[in-house]
């Protein structure tokens, strides 16, 4: 996917003037987060379950080959085949070569954000393979054309008023005045239509939530179903996962589960969880005749051990998204590539290179809301830091701010120095702030552009205070003095 | 108590206080005083090194670590007005110093006494009272750091529930960031714009005539928005409400405004 992460302050820009995006993103904003709470208090072991969580993917990390070979082998013996792929392209071609055995002409998909990152729908079509989204939010989105906004709902910054006009323009062969005004309407019309594709579709392609080392099987959670009917129905299942979706075994996998879409949505469990291993087996009355693990790199190795190891925790269930107060306030597009909110913005780098999503780390208050709600304890606001000094080493990003934080640490570390500019500073700034603030003042623009700006009150509270100044002659009384 | 027994606190003003808000510094110092310990304010103290370190300045950022060491070390307590500095030295200085082990366990022995203001009074201090009056309705912004890093969150209410006169109203987003960030609301002004008009709305949802907070930081921004938009609401900081303090003008506000009593 190409990405317009370089363009995050205009794309952000155009995400605040977007008026349907900024109603879906305040309906987001009361929704998710409070289901969460609720959830998260329903269940009294859910901060012990969160440790548990992150201790069973930090063992798996610091012994990922040994498990990723235990994983193969158990798929092997189930049937199955694993291939592993160095990068988007090796994984789009994998994809490519198993549609042709197969002779597929259609493939369905289901869950996978990495099936985003490779872009594996516009190359199948362009060898000749409709790919069809299942997901009601993948199928909207790919009828516009649109890449997600968000990592589990994809289709979040859209209005179902948008979303009927899709439909209009996508359905040509059912009438043109149908009422598409609830969301039950919408969501009959895309069954409907997805129906078809089910059971014409010649290959499944899914993602994975986890893949078991300990039973070669893959873990598919949604709350439609269309997973089921994807990897059931055709003759072929693919599914796509990058390296770090590995757990050791079941029990580690339903741990994982428990705080998954607790997280996510605040359900105690998303209606479907699905465990498929290997292919159909001949007592077995439905499943695929062929089994692929597609498992993709894409940088994630080189992360091993790297400042931003903690990051391949993540899960995807979106919490760090719908919490973030940047996120809610831009929505998804905005951060320019797959990925999004606080994980995007340690991620994006780490795939698409430092210099291409160079906003991203910075664009945060590094509030540490995230890692309040990351069921993995991923410190995010840590690696978004870690980030941020790789682009000061670097020299990457702007120069006056450069100049300005260096400037602010040389007198930070001259006492003295920095008394006597600050005293005769604030004294400067005091006699033209008469009427107590601001309303624009050069160099700082970017602060009085949105809001006014507080005039300091006389002399510095060092001075005053070392001068036996008191507290109930403080403050305004100075700055009286100085008009 | 006598003086030799007296906790010997250093008071970190922080920047923003030493030069915008001299109210702070003074109101902290009463409250330090008025609770039992001897306060002393360090001349050579100047930031905590945040700016630096939140840019990826890590060099800068640990040649201000050791200076804030150097000074407030022999102290038995370090106390700022700010949950965001405090937090930088509890949290952030043996991060910043973690290659040099010798300095590693000096910014840990510092961060064992630093605390933010109002958790040393209420936490270390056990104060229950700071025996002040304010005449009024306010709302209290939870600072992320002091927040998420230091866990502050009922010590401020407890405090502000025991001033005479005053009312808290709570609002429903008092724990989502106000949009400041330090360079963030500089760098990002749109975005800084939406998350302080979220905070704002919220702030005068509630019906508070006045609302505090623990950090200079935020307060400016609220301020600085609430003023843009011509809403009436006074921003102050929560000291100076504690300390009784309340005579000088709210943050922003002009000093010769007759009418602005508060």
């Amino acid at each position: 996917m190409q990405s317009t992460s370089p363009h995050f302050k205009e794309n952000a820009k155009d995400a605040l003037a977007d008026d349907p995006l900024q109603a879906a993103l305040a309906k987001l904003a009361v929704g998710f987060p409070v289901r969460r709470l609720e959830a998260a208090a329903r269940l009294p072991e859910f901060e012990d379950l969160r440790d548990q969580a992150r201790d069973i993917k930090t063992h798996v990390l610091e012994n990922l080959d040994y498990y990723l070979q235990a994983y193969e082998k158990k798929v092997t013996e189930s049937g199955g085949h694993v291939h592993w792929c160095r990068d988007a392209e090796e994984a789009r071609n994998t994809i490519l070569e198993i549609c042709r055995k197969a002779n597929a002409k259609t493939v369905t998909k289901s869950k996978s954000m990495i099936s985003e990152e490779i872009a594996v729908n516009a190359f199948l079509e362009d060898n000749g393979i409709e790919p069809v989204e299942t997901d009601l939010g993948e199928y909207i989105i790919q009828l516009r054309k649109e890449p997600p906004s968000h990592i589990i709902a994809p289709a979040i910054h859209l209005s179902k008023e948008q979303v009927a006009e899709t439909f209009r323009n996508a359905h040509l062969d059912l009438a043109a005045d149908r009422p598409l005004i609830e969301p039950r309407a919408l969501l009959e019309e895309a069954r409907a239509k997805l129906r078809e594709k089910f059971l014409g579709a010649d290959v499944g392609l899914t993602g994975a939530n986890m893949l078991i080392a300990e039973t070669g099987t893959n873990v598919l959670v949604t709350n439609e179903g269309n997973a089921d009917l994807t990897n059931n129905l055709p003759r072929v299942h693919v599914v796509i996962a990058s390296i770090e979706k590995i757990v050791p075994t079941l029990e580690d996998a339903s741990t994982i589960l428990r705080v998954l879409a607790r997280s996510a949505t605040g359900q105690d469990i998303s209606v479907y969880t699905t465990f498929c291993t290997g292919p159909k087996r001949p007592e077995d009355l439905d499943g695929p005749e062929e089994y692929h693990v597609v498992l993709l790199d894409n940088g994630r190795s080189d992360m091993i051990g790297s400042e931003f190891h903690e990051m391949l925790r993540c899960i995807r269930c979106g919490a760090c998204l719908n919490h973030c107060p940047i996120y809610k306030s831009v929505g998804g597009h905005a951060y320019g590539w797959v990925y999004s909110g606080p994980m995007g913005a340690v991620l994006i780098p780490n795939l698409i290179g430092m210099e291409e999503a160079q906003h991203l780390p910075n664009a945060s208050t590094l509030c540490g809301k995230c890692e309040s709600v990351c069921p993995m304890r991923i410190p995010l606001p840590k690696m978004l830091r870690k980030w941020r000094e790789r682009q000061f080493k670097a020299e990457i990003g702007s120069s006056t701010a450069r100049w300005a934080l260096k400037s602010w640490a040389w007198l930070a570390k001259r006492p003295r120095l920095y008394r006597w500019t600050m005293s005769a500073g604030v004294a400067v700034l005091g006699q033209f702030g008469g009427r107590g603030r601001f309303k624009s003042l050069p160099l700082v623009s970017g602060w009085t552009s949105k809001r006014d700006l507080a005039a300091p009150c006389g002399d510095t509270f060092i001075s005053q205070y070392h001068k036996g100044a008191r507290g109930d002659q403080s403050g305004a009384l100075m700055r009286k003095k100085v008009h | 108590m006598s003086e030799a027994s007296k906790p010997r606190v250093g008071l970190f003003a922080t920047c923003l206080v030493d030069l915008m808000r001299p109210v702070v510094g003074f109101a902290a110092v009463k409250l330090l005083q008025d609770a039992g310990c001897t306060v002393d304010v360090p001349q050579s103290q100047t930031c905590c090194g945040q700016p630096a370190y939140n840019s990826g300045d890590t060099a800068d950022a640990a040649d201000i670590a050791k200076a804030v060491i150097e000074t407030f070390e022999g102290f038995d307590y370090v106390v700022a007005p700010s949950g965001s500095c405090a937090g930088m030295i509890k949290d952030h200085y043996p991060q910043a110093l973690a290659s040099e082990p010798a300095w590693q366990a000096r910014a840990d022995a510092l961060a064992a006494k630093t605390f933010e203001l109002i958790s040393f009074l209420t936490d270390v201090m056990d104060v229950k009272s700071t025996g002040a009056a304010f005449d009024g309705t306010v709302t209290y912004h939870d600072s992320c750091s002091g927040l998420r890093e230091l866990g502050i969150k009922e010590q401020p209410r407890r405090l502000l529930g025991a001033v005479d006169g005053l009312s808290i109203a709570e609002g429903n987003e008092t724990e989502t960031c106000c949009g400041f960030g330090g360079l963030f609301c500089i760098k990002y002004p749109d975005i800084s714009e939406k998350m302080v008009d979220a905070k704002v709305n919220d702030i005068v949802a509630t019906g508070a005539d006045t609302v505090l907070a623990g950090d200079l930081g935020c307060l400016m921004n609220i301020a600085g928005r609430l003023q843009r938009r011509g809403l009436p609401v006074k921003a102050r900081h929560a000291a100076e409400v504690l300390a009784g303090m309340t005579a000088a003008p709210a943050i922003g506000e002009p000093a010769d405004n007759e009418a602005g009593g508060d």
